[in-house]
């Protein structure tokens, strides 16, 4: 099926009018000049030396592009190896924590009848199209001391709790857990969209084949439907762990000062402290993190192109 | 699967709680009489009056969708074209960096893709001049590229599901290659192109990161007016101006998604009759 259209005919005459040239060529000029090349860029800067110039640095000096001396800085100074511990610990847990709530709710949505779950799956996805910024800013509200969700959170916690430890009210905001939990927030449709495409195509006559030979729900669960949907939970705890490990405006917003996030970091080194060749180091060294699960999320989409357009229809 | 499965269901509604209460009470807030933003002070619309008024916020919002409205239409049209190169097209000279290209900016960190855009735009000032001063064009020079890819992959898997050979067909039964763009391969992802357009409308209209790095003096955009508003704290306007976007978008989602089922409907019972009949 695949080899029959392999670049038929219609491809071949789009190759002879050049209009293939343009079809690929415009796109691609467009992503190399504007994504790879200031990528270069952003690497060549982390070599460079901060200068007291404007704009604020040079690709020359004593060691023109081989200015280790960021490189060293982010290995001896202890702030960065706090942010990104800091950064991957609440990256992992919210990933973790997504893959808990969100793996329920996606075998949930594809257990329900029809009309609910296109209703259901548009609330999944509406989110999504809402602000970003506005969703973190939902929970300052939510959060502050005096918000009733804290006042019933307090009243719940000093029914359970000895008389010493109550407290007036708890104090969520500026926190790792406040991070953690708009995160978690923020990121589970990326979670649920994934695992759900993945899980509504398993095939049920499999379950009731696994029951009719006396399997326990929960066994085939275990044995049958999870094992299947790996490839969703690798998605969508990709598309999870990877923008949250640089996020900006969530610790910005409901963070504290004293657990330093990575993308706060690259921010204000850039833009308060003026020191760009720092910056760049630290994006290049998030950059060469986060490069293994990036190739691994691109090797997964590139299979699963591959197996949809060699399945044909 | 004969038992109701009880566990999945509740999750599902602790899940939608977990959505919904911290978006409703931000709008129940929003009519709130108090100025302490978390302290419930009486019903009042002043909130509203005071941000309809406002002309900053007014000139943030046109600049904004005026933002979103070019940089989705020239994100569209390039990430059309990057889909249909993807789908249709199998061996080309740097296949696999175009692959990769179209696949990194979908889950690169905001902040590098930021900071990377703008020492691109100081450097090309530097060298060639170009553009002498950053705002409204290099902000939606940013946007395109990074909306496009998103285009990119809802045309691409919508081309890798229609099948191909509908399109060898017609150029068997005589079409010429103009046609046959013009009435299957354009017909086909259309409702995808749709869709890639509000994507990359909305994500524009959202940025923050991005626009905060590559924006310059007097281009103020609505999510950088509001981001150095809540910076400082919960305010009971932004709850307002929140409310308005929440509800505008839902119904903007509701209505398209309502569209777009009763469009891909009608082309099922379409394709339904022609079987049909041909039998």
């Amino acid at each position: 099926m695949a080899a029959a259209h392999h670049d038929g005919r219609w491809a071949r005459w789009f190759n002879r009018s050049g209009w293939i040239r343009i079809t690929i060529g415009a796109p691609y000029l467009w992503l190399i000049l504007f994504f790879l090349l200031p990528f270069v860029i952003v690497m060549a800067m982390s070599f460079a030396t901060r200068t007291p110039t404007a704009p604020p640095f040079s690709f020359g000096g004593e060691h023109p592009l081989l200015n280790t001396e960021h490189y060293a800085r982010l290995v001896q100074d202890d702030l960065y190896i706090r942010a990104y511990l800091n950064s991957i610990l609440n990256a992992a847990a919210a990933t973790v924590l997504c893959l808990l709530i969100g793996y329920p709710m996606a075998l949930g949505l594809t257990r329900v009848g029809r009309a609910w779950r296109n209703v259901l799956l548009m609330l999944v996805i509406l989110p999504f199209w809402t602000s970003f910024l506005l969703r973190v800013y939902a929970w300052m509200g939510l959060m502050g001391s005096n918000s009733w969700f804290n006042k019933l959170l307090t009243a719940g916690w000093n029914l359970v709790v000895p008389a010493d430890w109550a407290l007036r009210s708890i104090p969520m905001m500026n926190s790792g857990f406040a991070v953690a939990l708009v995160t978690v927030y923020s990121y589970l449709p990326f979670m649920i969209l994934p695992l759900y495409a993945t899980l509504e195509k398993l095939d049920l006559t499999l379950n009731e084949a696994a029951m009719d030979l006396g399997s326990k729900p929960f066994a085939v669960f275990r044995d049958v439907t999870l094992p299947l949907s790996v490839p969703g939970i690798i998605a969508g705890s990709l598309l999870v762990f990877i923008p949250a490990s640089g996020e900006l405006i969530i610790p910005s917003l409901v963070g504290s000062s004293a657990r330093p996030m990575i993308g706060r970091v690259i921010s204000d080194e850039f833009a308060s402290a003026r020191d760009w060749p720092m910056a760049s180091a630290v994006a290049v060294a998030l950059l060469l993190l986060l490069v293994v699960p990036m190739m691994v999320y691109t090797h997964f989409e590139g299979k699963s192109h591959a197996r949809a357009e060699g399945g044909g229809r | 699967m004969n038992r109701r499965p009880v566990f999945l269901i509740t999750m599902l509604a602790f899940g939608f709680a977990f959505f919904y209460i911290p978006i409703l009470s931000m709008m129940v807030y929003s009519f709130n009489a108090s100025r302490l933003a978390t302290v419930w002070g009486g019903f009042s619309t002043k909130w509203y009056v005071s941000l309809l008024s406002n002309r900053q916020v007014l000139t943030a919002a046109v600049l904004s969708i005026k933002i979103a409205l070019l940089s989705a239409t020239f994100a569209t049209i390039l990430g059309t074209m990057a889909g249909i190169a993807l789908a249709r097209f199998r061996r080309f000279r740097g296949r696999t960096v175009f692959s990769g290209l179209v696949t990194a900016p979908l889950v690169m960190p905001e902040v590098i893709t930021g900071i990377a855009s703008l020492m691109l735009f100081i450097l090309m000032a530097e060298w060639i001049g170009w553009p002498a001063q950053r705002g409204f064009t290099t902000v939606t020079l940013a946007h395109i590229t990074f909306s496009m890819v998103f285009v990119t992959t809802i045309v691409h898997s919508r081309l890798v599901q229609a099948d191909a050979a509908i399109e060898e067909a017609a150029m068997d039964l005589g079409s010429r290659p103009w046609q046959v763009m013009r009435d299957i391969t354009l017909p086909v992802i259309a409702p995808a192109i749709l869709s890639g357009w509000l994507l990359a409308f909305t994500i524009s209209l959202d940025d923050v990161v991005i626009t905060n790095f590559t924006t310059g003096p007097g281009t103020t955009t609505l999510p950088i007016l509001i981001w150095s508003k809540v910076k400082l704290g919960v305010t009971p306007d932004i709850n307002a101006l929140a409310t308005i976007t929440v509800l505008i978008v839902g119904f903007g989602v509701a209505i398209a998604g309502w569209l777009l089922n009763r469009a891909e409907k009608r082309r099922e019972a379409d394709a339904h009759l022609a079987y049909q009949e041909n039998r």
